[in-house]
């Protein structure tokens, strides 16, 4: 009997007005993987992890997290349940610290189990070995009392996935994390989701930068026009032709 | 030299009123509603002083909870709208708690006198601090203390985790929901305690002044009570308190002597202190210049 996915999407829709944004999709992340989804702009690729994430609510279909269905759940409930994600136009708390924006976003349900006075009242000592790890892996400690706002780009686009990631996610969404970082920092980007996943965190990645796809997904999937058209792994994906006419082009374009 | 006692009152119990609209406005909330909560706990400390006979405190603690619990009612439906609808409906709150005072009458015989709120004439006659033989001197000091255990108690909840998860939800209520945030449960809680603080204020502002009315409590009061905390800065609590002596004892009582002209002043000085400091009289940079000022070379080590 094959393991529960950890998260499941059962023929998901989502349309505003007439616009078909996601059209019927029917995706499973396996515990363990990095499943990227590509596609071209507009095909849906940030809907679905707003779906995911409960930015709003469903036309159709349900939402599935290690067995339990949270279609209906607010946003932040399902954050303690165990979905954290990031932005593909960064959202810090611009005039919080570095060390700050961590310290909110601890809201896993084991950070929650932890009390409500030393939660809510403790200061900022009561989280210095979690932040300050988190910061230590993202290169961000020695910025620790920066304002967020005052980062420069490519430590924005940490300071994110370390926020995301303080929330202790059993499954992290990542909206084009590599956005507008040069080649060295995608290397890291590249080192760093590894690093997070061999941690037992699984991982949905949109992303546009195709040479990081191929690299680090187990599993790719293709949406075009709100529907997916193939699913498997990279190389069956790279050889599709479906997927070359839609998205990655024909070798003669190339 | 009571002239400046009286002064130095106004200001502890304005302090008071823009530490209440300080909470709210920290989750990035415009509320206009903070003169009812503090209209509501003046009437009621009152009322719990001069006809039920009570000790001044205990009437002030729960003056500063019915406050904040008609805080915390208003919240919920209040805080589903956002910026100008939540300015209009809080504003729609803060008059229909001035009317409710200006038609309720509840007065009591006490020999000759008639004690209680009494409509549109207010509710005289709230005379525990006199009779009770309290020098305006003791006022002063009492009020103070008040004003000192409520900023140290705001204090401690900014540097607790409390102040960061209010601010992040007032820079960025998506980005809050996203990691894991409940901001509906936060900004009614900041709407709660604003409203606690505002009932410890009016429930004061009742007791020195022995005289309240309706009229005392209406948008221009509520538009003060913002001014502080916006005027002041959000960096920490003393802006408000800043922002407090600065509008009560300088632009209002300093300027005076200019008669009308007053008024005119008042408004241009704002705008300029507004377009000076745009983050507020006393903001993050000018406390962190502060701190190494007093404190050189501690700037780094905490968090």
């Amino acid at each position: 009997m094959p393991e529960v996915p950890v998260l499941e999407l059962k023929d998901v829709s989502k349309h505003f007005g007439g616009v078909r944004a996601v059209d019927g999709v029917d995706l499973a992340v396996a515990r363990g993987e990095i499943l990227a989804l590509i596609g071209p702009n507009g095909s849906g690729k940030s809907t679905i992890v707003n779906l995911i994430c409960g930015l709003f609510p469903l036309t159709a279909g349900r939402i599935v997290l290690d067995g339990a269905d949270i279609s209906d759940m607010p946003m932040h409930a399902r954050v303690s349940g165990g979905v954290a994600r990031t932005f593909q136009n960064i959202r810090l708390f611009g005039q919080l610290t570095v060390w700050q924006n961590l310290w909110v976003a601890q809201n896993s349900g084991e950070q929650r189990r932890q009390g409500f006075g030393r939660r809510w009242f403790g200061g900022s000592r009561s989280a210095r070995g979690e932040v300050e790890r988190t910061l230590e892996f993202f290169d961000l400690a020695h910025k620790s009392n920066e304002l967020a706002a005052n980062l420069a780009f490519g430590e924005q686009r940490r300071l994110e996935f370390a926020r995301a990631l303080s929330a202790k996610p059993a499954l992290l969404l990542l909206d084009e994390p590599a956005a507008g970082m040069n080649a060295e920092e995608i290397d890291q980007l590249d080192n760093r989701i590894r690093k997070v996943r061999d941690d037992g965190v699984t991982i949905l990645l949109i992303e546009h930068h195709m040479e990081l796809v191929m690299s680090i997904a187990d599993r790719i999937a293709v949406l075009n026009f709100g529907r997916k058209i193939a699913e498997g792994t990279p190389a069956s994906v790279q050889a599709n032709p479906v997927v070359r006419e839609a998205y990655l082009g024909t070798p003669e374009q190339v | 030299m009571d002239f400046y006692l009286g002064l130095i009152q106004i200001i502890g119990v304005h302090t008071l009123l823009g530490l209440s609209a300080y909470c709210v406005l920290l989750t990035g909330q415009v509320s206009l509603a903070q003169a009812g909560f503090f209209a509501v706990g003046a009437y009621v400390a009152g009322m719990l002083t001069v006809l039920a006979q009570w000790p001044l405190i205990p009437a002030l603690a729960v003056a500063a909870l019915v406050s904040g619990a008609v805080a915390c009612a208003v919240g919920f439906p209040a805080l589903r709208v956002k910026g100008l609808m939540l300015v209009v409906a809080t504003v729609a709150f803060g008059e229909a708690v001035r009317l409710f005072f200006f038609n309720f009458t509840y007065q009591i015989q006490a020999g000759t006198l008639h004690l209680g709120p009494h409509g549109a004439e207010g509710f005289r006659q709230i005379r525990y601090f006199p009779e009770n033989g309290w020098s305006t001197l003791d006022v002063v000091l009492f009020i103070w203390t008040v004003v000192a255990l409520v900023m140290a108690g705001l204090w401690w909840l900014d540097h607790s985790r409390v102040g960061a998860v209010l601010r992040a939800v007032g820079e960025d209520e998506l980005a809050a929901q996203s990691v894991g945030i409940n901001i509906t449960a936060v900004k009614v809680s900041a709407m709660t305690v604003g409203g606690f603080i505002a009932g410890i204020g009016g429930g004061i502002f009742a007791h020195y002044t022995t005289h309240i009315e309706h009229a005392q409590f209406g948008v221009v009061l509520a538009t003060f009570a913002i001014a502080y905390p916006i005027l002041g800065g959000l960096s920490n609590v003393f802006g408000t308190l800043l922002a407090a002596v600065f509008i009560q004892g300088f632009l209002i009582e300093g300027l005076r002597f200019m008669g009308d002209w007053r008024n005119l002043l008042f408004g241009g000085l704002i705008v300029l202190a507004m377009n000076v400091r745009p983050r507020g009289l006393l903001d993050a940079g000018t406390t962190r210049a502060l701190r190494r000022l007093f404190a050189p070379g501690k700037e780094r080590s905490g968090a």
